[in-house]
């Protein structure tokens, strides 16, 4: 750090002390992405956190939100990072209005948390956890999704209000708390997967659902892509209503699909049984879910360091194409790649160890790439080692890249929420 | 009223004239004539001769939408016939400082798509083809003046539909649905437009086409679709729309329960959502609105019934049947008087004919009637409907009721005859009153209508100028000249500095030629 950043921030730090009460030093553990951090701000409330950006706005600091930041290296690492304005300190669960099926909650708050409160009405909101940890602003942030997204969708399917802080220390809010409304621009949607781009969330309002009472997976073995795509196909047309349809394959053999039902008791009976007949081969119901399920492939790989973290999105009929791809491309590339997701919903996770040559992630990245473009797709580096950030086209190419930058303008037009991170270096 | 927009549409001999706090969005006639004739010259250019109307006569019929008492005569009105017709009117429009405003069936029910006097009306009516039927991807893309209901016809072959179902499904386009996030009774269980807009293409307000989202979801980068969707127009016009396809359900059963009062069917609504059943759709209708649908389309609805329940359920045949039982029961420990099943597809018609016909109805038991369009939390629904009762009664206006209950989404019809002086004046306060209250409940001053021109003025209610400054720099980042369906949605526009293009703050390793921009 330069002479003059470090004056700039011990000036700031007193105006940040002023404006939240806790500030501390930037430590080595909170390095976003490999870029040192100078100071830690961590507001208790929307506006502190307004204080805080008001201030950071004053110094010209750059700002990186955090939650508990378990998805601190997703995305490209951030240009700087003078300041991380760490939500922990919100994560209280303000409101839940069993009634009306609703849960108000701050962005710091663990979603494990948000779903212990809403448990207690039978409820739940309906979104996976696939990162353990996760508080809601940062799932929020990243937009992460698992099995469940096939029946109810993602974030942008549930969140129905959030207040967000601007970089210019502005608070403001979209939506409400009901489920019906179509007053004003919906912010929120812009915000979801915008990796602290554009604003901080401070506060959000999702939709519940009930909790089913009963709950059955169908597992069955695919020998191919195409197998594992006819079974796939087989299950979204038939009018058994998954809540789930999941693919699970491996680096090496064929793969599994599993298919959850949800629902009453006799109902998902009747509904497992439709569903081996369906599927036929060796089709078989379990009561737990299997191993691995809605587990990020990542998470298993199991060299030390970072293994690259890919997303890969298609049209449901792309399937067997992207499967296909995936392990030519590997074995060209002599890596093991591993492919899982939401099959029924058109996106798998993909994980290369964290040893992987870069050339050889580009390979894979390129190839998978084409073929989910062809699917209608793309595919994404979502995280991933700093050799493989800097010789890979990690985001690929966006659509109305423009538009999002012309955005990224209004509501950061000095970029100093977390510049770099963020698709075409927003 | 109008007459020519289906089912859903406002009465009003309040017509011919624009309320004065509306002018900001309408324009002035004659305003930049130079800039005006260049757009006719474009238009007539790219476009057949039928395509491009300026005939007094003939402008005059697009007027209003399906809020009749705001009218505005367009200078120009263009039907294009492609995406690049209207991309190229959309250019001349932002070469010459034109307003525009994009219109499909024009059902709105809030001045969305009013005209305005100084700029073009796009009418998206003829590109109405259905492009794709994709089955194995459960999607369809669409052109934006195909009918709402003509997806799901074309769906059904395949054992599809799509979900989300206006009232006015029989006329309204997906171009309209797309800009208004419209909602419709089944939209308790299965969401909104929003939930079902997958991709678009949208011509910006400076003409150019570009793709938001796509077949796939999550398509990388900031989700402008989103909030694209439901933008009331003034983010752009959309050209086609990629939408999801939902397989038919295996078995739908729709119940009509009559109730003595809505305390009773409000009560039941609650209790059936609490007790975890999530049905496809539950409506309400109290003893005004049954009166008038009666009247109407004779559905036969419980006689005497203070408010009745449309309640449907759907899904796979094990599931509905256990639901049923478990509705049956809630609704008859709330008091039901009758439960009426239907037992075939003629029945469940005629229930839901009652529901989908109430609007146009109440016309038959008022000469004027206003559409109101709040939400309010599931859990208020007795207390605002007492409150609404009291309103009624004080005033001395007749309010029905009629309303999506299942997502607290109120649809109440405030009565009056115009032709009795100040009868239009206390009917306004009264609809205005009822959105007040929905408001200090928590709710929202729209949950499908939209905000338009009608409701511009209650923003401020519902949000701070902060809020409502944060939603225009989406505004200013898509259309900074303020051309695309300008004065609708907010009270008071945004200057949005500089144009786009011209970008004060690249990365700098990208401005300095160092790196590539990902």
């Amino acid at each position: 750090m330069t002479t003059a950043a470090r004056t700039r921030l011990d000036a700031a730090r007193t105006a940040l002390g002023s404006a939240c009460g806790e500030v501390t030093d930037g430590t080595p553990a909170d390095a976003v992405d490999g870029v040192p951090v100078g100071l830690v701000a961590r507001p208790a409330s929307t506006p502190e956190v307004a204080e805080v950006l008001r201030a950071a706005a004053v110094y010209g600091l750059v700002v990186v939100p955090r939650g508990h930041g378990t998805k601190m290296s997703w995305g490209r690492p951030p240009e700087q990072a003078d300041l991380v304005l760490d939500l922990s300190r919100m994560s209280a669960v303000l409101d839940h209005a069993a009634g009306d099926l609703i849960v108000d909650t701050q962005a710091g708050a663990p979603l494990a948390e948000v779903q212990r409160t809403v448990a207690g009405a039978g409820q739940r909101l309906a979104l996976d956890e696939p990162v353990a940890g996760s508080t809601i602003g940062g799932m929020l942030a990243t937009n992460t999704s698992g099995p469940g997204r096939m029946a109810v969708g993602t974030a942008r399917d549930l969140l129905i209000g959030v207040t967000v802080v601007r970089a210019d220390g502005v608070v403001a809010k979209a939506g409400g708390r009901v489920v019906k409304n179509v007053a004003g621009y919906d912010l929120g949607k812009l915000v979801i997967g915008s990796y602290g781009t554009l604003a901080v969330v401070t506060q959000a309002v999702f939709r519940l659902h009930p909790v089913p009472v009963a709950r059955r997976v169908v597992n069955v073995s695919a020998d191919s892509p195409d197998d594992a795509q006819r079974l796939v196909q087989q299950v979204v047309h038939a009018q058994l209503v998954p809540a789930a349809v999941e693919v699970d394959w491996p680096g090496t053999g064929g793969g599994t699909v599993g298919v959850l039902l949800e629902g009453t008791e006799a109902g998902v009976e009747g509904r497992t049984a439709a569903t081996i007949a369906l599927l036929g081969g060796d089709a078989a119901a379990a009561d737990g879910l299997p191993s691995g399920w809605g587990r990020l492939p990542w998470d298993e790989d199991p060299t030390t360091g970072r293994a690259t973290a890919l997303k890969a999105t298609f049209a449901l009929s792309g399937l067997s194409r992207v499967l296909e791809a995936g392990r030519a491309a590997a074995a060209a590339a002599a890596v093991p790649l591993r492919l899982r997701g939401s099959g029924g919903a058109g996106v798998l996770h993909g994980s290369l160890p964290a040893d992987t040559d870069v050339a050889a992630v580009r390979e894979v990245v390129t190839r998978l790439r084409e073929a989910c473009a062809v699917a209608g797709g793309a595919l994404v580096v979502l995280d991933g080692p700093p050799e493989v950030k800097a010789g890979v086209d990690t985001w690929g190419p966006v659509p109305a890249l423009d538009l999002m930058r012309r955005v990224k303008e209004q509501f950061d037009p000095e970029r100093r929420l977390a510049p770099g991170r963020f698709v075409g270096g927003i | 009223m109008s007459g020519m927009h289906g089912t859903e549409t406002t009465a009003g001999p309040v017509e011919g004239h624009v309320p004065p706090e509306a002018t900001s969005a309408t324009g002035e006639p004659g305003a930049n004539s130079a800039g005006m004739a260049a757009v006719g010259r474009v238009a007539r250019e790219v476009m057949p001769v039928t395509g491009v109307i300026a005939d007094p006569t003939q402008l005059r019929t697009y007027e209003c939408d399906g809020l009749a008492h705001y009218r505005v005569t367009p200078a120009l009105v263009v039907l294009p016939e492609t995406t690049e017709q209207l991309a190229a009117v959309v250019r001349a429009c932002s070469e010459h400082g034109v307003p525009f405003v994009a219109r499909g069936s024009g059902t709105g029910l809030s001045g969305g798509s009013l005209p305005r006097a100084d700029g073009v009306l796009i009418v998206t009516s003829r590109m109405r083809t259905i492009r794709e039927i994709r089955r194995a991807d459960q999607r369809a893309v669409v052109d934006p003046g195909v009918i709402n209901l003509d997806v799901t016809r074309a769906a059904t072959p395949e054992g599809y539909y799509y979900a989300p179902d206006p009232s006015s499904q029989q006329i309204c386009s997906i171009g309209g649905n797309l800009a208004e996030n419209s909602g419709g009774a089944h939209c308790l269980k299965y969401g909104f437009t929003s939930n079902h807009v997958l991709g678009t293409e949208l011509v910006t307000p400076q003409g150019d086409i570009v793709t938001l989202g796509g077949l796939a979801p999550d398509a990388p980068g900031y989700d402008l679709l989103g909030t694209v969707v439901g933008s009331e127009g003034t983010l752009g016009i959309a050209t086609t729309a990629t939408v999801r396809l939902v397989r038919l359900p295996e078995e739908v059963r729709t119940l009509l329960a009559g109730f003595a009062s809505t305390d009773e069917a409000g009560a039941a609504t609650s209790a059936i959502i609490s007790a975890g059943v999530l049905p496809a759709a539950i409506e309400m209708m109290d003893a005004l609105a049954i009166e008038a649908a009666e009247a109407a389309v004779h559905c036969n609805y419980p006689a005497g019934a203070g408010a009745v329940l449309v309640i449907e359920l759907d899904g796979p045949s094990a599931e509905v049947e256990h639901e049923y039982a478990q509705v049956e029961r809630i609704c008859q420990d709330h008091g039901a008087f009758e439960l009426r099943l239907a037992i075939d597809a003629a029945e469940r018609a005629l229930i839901w004919k009652g529901r989908k016909s109430a609007f146009a109805a109440v016309g038959r038991i008022s000469p004027d009637y206003i559409v109101q369009d709040g939400v309010i939390p599931r859990t208020a629904l007795p207390e605002v409907l007492r409150a609404i009762a009291e309103l009624s009664s004080s005033s001395g206006v007749r309010v029905a009721n009629v309303f999506h209950a299942g997502d607290g989404n109120l649809h109440p019809l405030v009565l009056f005859d115009d032709a009795k002086p100040g009868a239009g004046d206390a009917a306004e306060k009264v609809s205005g009153a009822i959105l007040d209250l929905c408001i200090s409940h928590g709710g929202a001053i729209t949950g499908e209508h939209g905000v338009g021109v009608d409701k511009a003025a209650y923003m401020p209610k519902m949000f701070t100028d902060d809020d409502l400054d944060t939603m225009q720099l989406v505004r200013c980042a898509f259309d900074p000249g303020n051309i695309s369906n300008p004065g609708k949605i907010f009270p008071t526009p945004r200057l949005c500095g500089e144009v786009p293009g011209k970008r004060k703050h690249a990365h700098p390793l990208v401005e300095a030629g160092l790196a590539d921009a990902f």
